[in-house]
């Protein structure tokens, strides 16, 4: 096995968000003339904010539902052989960057909600399977020969066994993931995804700054509040016996 | 009883076929443990999980209770052996009470009657349930993980269990700490045991008898007291160690030696009538009792001839005594300590029981090497 494959992706620091809030908050104080500005596309942020969370729910949970399991089935003994290709693809499509990802989809897909949810999808889907796999693999075989000793089936050592000792690192998956995610759906715009980027860029465009706020103080807020979901997540879900943060 | 029958296993590997066990033959009775010495790699784990088929033999028949397991479905065959492994591989995610409960729960044992397992068991080998239940192995020490470790195998009470070092990672003083209580423990509940070791003090101590591998074969299935005594090859020799005849003192309570019938007297018995006493046993001390019959002081033939009056006038005070339950290893010890060629032994309540001398010591260390028919190397 090449270790490059089995490292498992870190999840993202807190400490990088606090700068992101202090800012955002720096901003809306120094700008505060602004805010009546801002208010003005109130209408189109909840809109568009709207389409933004549908898109970064639905390519994330989809991410979650296919990367998983296939993680599972990859860390299976019977899959070794294929197991290890298998990743050597995937590694290559992270370095992809994620604006290209979401190009090529338009390419196949064409423009719209379809190639926006699929791109992110996409970019959203290695870092969960690299993880899921990783960490099902590092599990320590006595555990799992002690469970198989002791009468458990293959399903049962998987879902009382290595899931549970797997699952700090599959957690941290999923928070890269969604943080790419969360961070890649702005670019939706650019191929008629809809979202809260329709803000920003046209924004950019016009040098209208309410109007890019409008579009990236709700954004970075999103950001936000999903890694801390997600933190969240990871402090109370995880098996107090194998939980490095509690 | 476990029966092996011509067991072998051949593992195909891309440097050539390895034979990890060649035509294992061997029975454990029932209630015994039996453990697998030998050096590593010799294929003592390899015949243990064929046992209960972690590994598939390549060829032969495994027993057990005169069934042959490969008739039965391996994962109800596992679930009705306690399997304790080297590393304890207690379940980090699971609390103790959770990682003991794991084979009754896949039994179907209802809840209640598997938590109430899992407390009586932690009692059994001194840990508080109330501590322990709720709390993940991190938080136990090494030894206490290892208690758990060999609970969690006995929770459904499986009448066989395979142990691979159980006691393999816990430094030699706790070791030794454990290996008695679960002896202890093994004197109630008489499960039929095949236990790995490498270590021949252990095996010594633990079994009722001992195979030594080497290389997949057997080289020796026998006693402790005859592999130690009677080696049957060079290499057997050489594994037990030059000072396999010391190993063997661990093997004999005093009371197996000591000479009960040795003169002992009232300190307030006439000199006179030691002298006699000492002369009809052909015995040069003899020991002086107080009325609870504890040995007070001895006499020598010197200081009882030409004396008078009572014993205890004469006598000397004893310079130490042996518990009779204790083994050889303590007795040769103590006399080297005070130079003596003979001690008094005691009962647990402090009695006269005896008096076990150097010449005792030797004899029954000698006995088995002079009994006809065996070839001592
Ligand atoms: N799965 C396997 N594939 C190939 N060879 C194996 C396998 N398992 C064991 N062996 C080989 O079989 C032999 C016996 O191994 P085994 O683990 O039974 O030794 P052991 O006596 O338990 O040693 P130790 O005291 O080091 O635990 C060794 O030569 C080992 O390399
Ligand atoms: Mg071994």
């Amino acid at each position: 096995m090449s270790s490059a494959s089995a490292t498992p992706v870190g999840a993202p620091r807190r400490s990088f968000l606090l700068p992101v809030l202090m800012l955002a908050l720096g901003l809306l104080i120094g700008l505060s003339g602004i805010v009546g500005q801002i208010a003005l596309y109130w209408d189109d942020i909840v809109y568009l904010a709207q389409e933004h969370v549908v898109l970064v729910a639905s390519s994330g949970g989809a991410a979650i539902l296919v990367g998983v399991p296939v993680g599972i089935l990859l860390s299976r003994p019977s899959m070794q052989r294929v197991a290890e290709s298998v990743m050597q693809i995937f590694n290559i499509g992270t370095t992809i960057p994620t604006l290209a990802v979401i190009a090529l989809s338009m390419t196949l897909l064409g423009i719209g909600f379809a190639p926006a949810f699929f791109g992110l999808f996409v970019a959203s889907l290695l870092p969960i399977v690299r993880n899921t796999y990783a960490g099902l693999l590092a599990v320590p075989g006595h555990y799992k020969e002690a469970a198989h000793g002791m009468g458990m089936t293959p399903i049962q050592i998987l879902t009382r066994v290595e899931m549970p000792n797997a699952l700090y690192v599959i957690f941290s998956g999923i928070r890269t993931a969604l943080a790419i995610n969360v961070g890649t759906t702005p670019l939706a715009f650019l191929i008629g995804g809809g979202g809260l980027g329709e803000l920003i860029f046209t924004g950019i465009d016009l040098m209208d700054t309410g109007m890019l706020l409008a579009g990236a103080i709700p954004t970075a807020a999103l950001a936000v509040l999903v890694d801390w979901m997600m933190g969240q997540a990871q402090l109370r879900l995880i098996p107090k016996g194998v939980n490095p943060l509690r | 009883m476990i029966r092996l029958e011509e067991l072998t296993k051949v593992f195909e590997t891309p440097n050539g076929p390895v034979v990890a066990a060649d035509k294992v033959t061997m029975e454990v009775p029932a209630g015994e443990i039996c453990v697998l010495l030998g050096p590593s790699g010799c294929g003592k784990t390899t015949a243990l999980k064929m046992v209960n088929r972690l590994v598939p033999p390549t060829s032969g028949k495994i027993f057990i209770d005169d069934k042959d397991t490969s008739k039965l479905n391996d994962v109800q065959l596992r679930r009705s052996i306690g399997y304790v492994i080297q590393q304890i591989g207690l379940f980090p995610n699971m609390t103790i009470e959770e990682n003991i409960c794991v084979v009754p729960r896949l039994l179907g044992w209802d809840s209640a009657r598997a938590k109430k397992r899992a407390a009586e068991l932690l009692d059994l080998v001194g840990l508080d349930a109330k501590l322990f239940l709720r709390r993940y192995p991190k938080e136990l020490s090494g030894g206490q993980q290892q208690r758990v470790g060999v609970i969690r195998a006995l929770a459904a009470d499986p009448p066989v269990m395979l142990m691979d070092e159980p006691f393999g990672a816990i430094d030699p003083i706790n070791r030794e700490v454990i290996q008695d209580e679960f002896l202890k423990m093994q004197s109630e509940i008489k499960k039929t045991i095949m236990f790995v070791s490498h270590d021949i003090d252990e095996a010594v101590k633990m079994g009722d008898k001992i195979a030594i591998f080497r290389a997949g074969k057997i080289e020796q299935y026998d006693s402790p007291d005859k592999v130690l005594a009677h080696p049957a090859n060079a290499f057997v020799a050489d594994f037990v160690g030059a000072d396999r005849t010391l190993k063997r003192l661990r093997l004999v309570t005093v009371e197996a030696v000591s000479d009960r019938a040795w003169p002992a007297i009232s300190r307030h018995a006439k000199v006179r009538d030691a002298l006699v006493a000492m002369r009809e046993h052909n015995a040069h001390v003899a020991i002086v009792l107080d009325s609870d019959q504890r040995p007070t002081g001895y006499l020598t033939e010197e200081m009882a001839e030409g004396a008078g009056g009572v014993a205890q006038d004469v006598a000397r005070p004893v310079p130490t005594t042996v518990p009779a339950r204790a083994d050889l290893r303590a007795v040769v010890s103590e006399m080297f300590a005070n130079d003596v060629m003979w001690l008094t032994c005691v009962d647990d309540g402090g009695r006269f029981a005896g008096v076990v001398t150097q010449a005792a010591v030797t004899a029954v260390l000698g006995e088995t090497y002079r009994k006809p028919g065996l070839v001592a190397l």
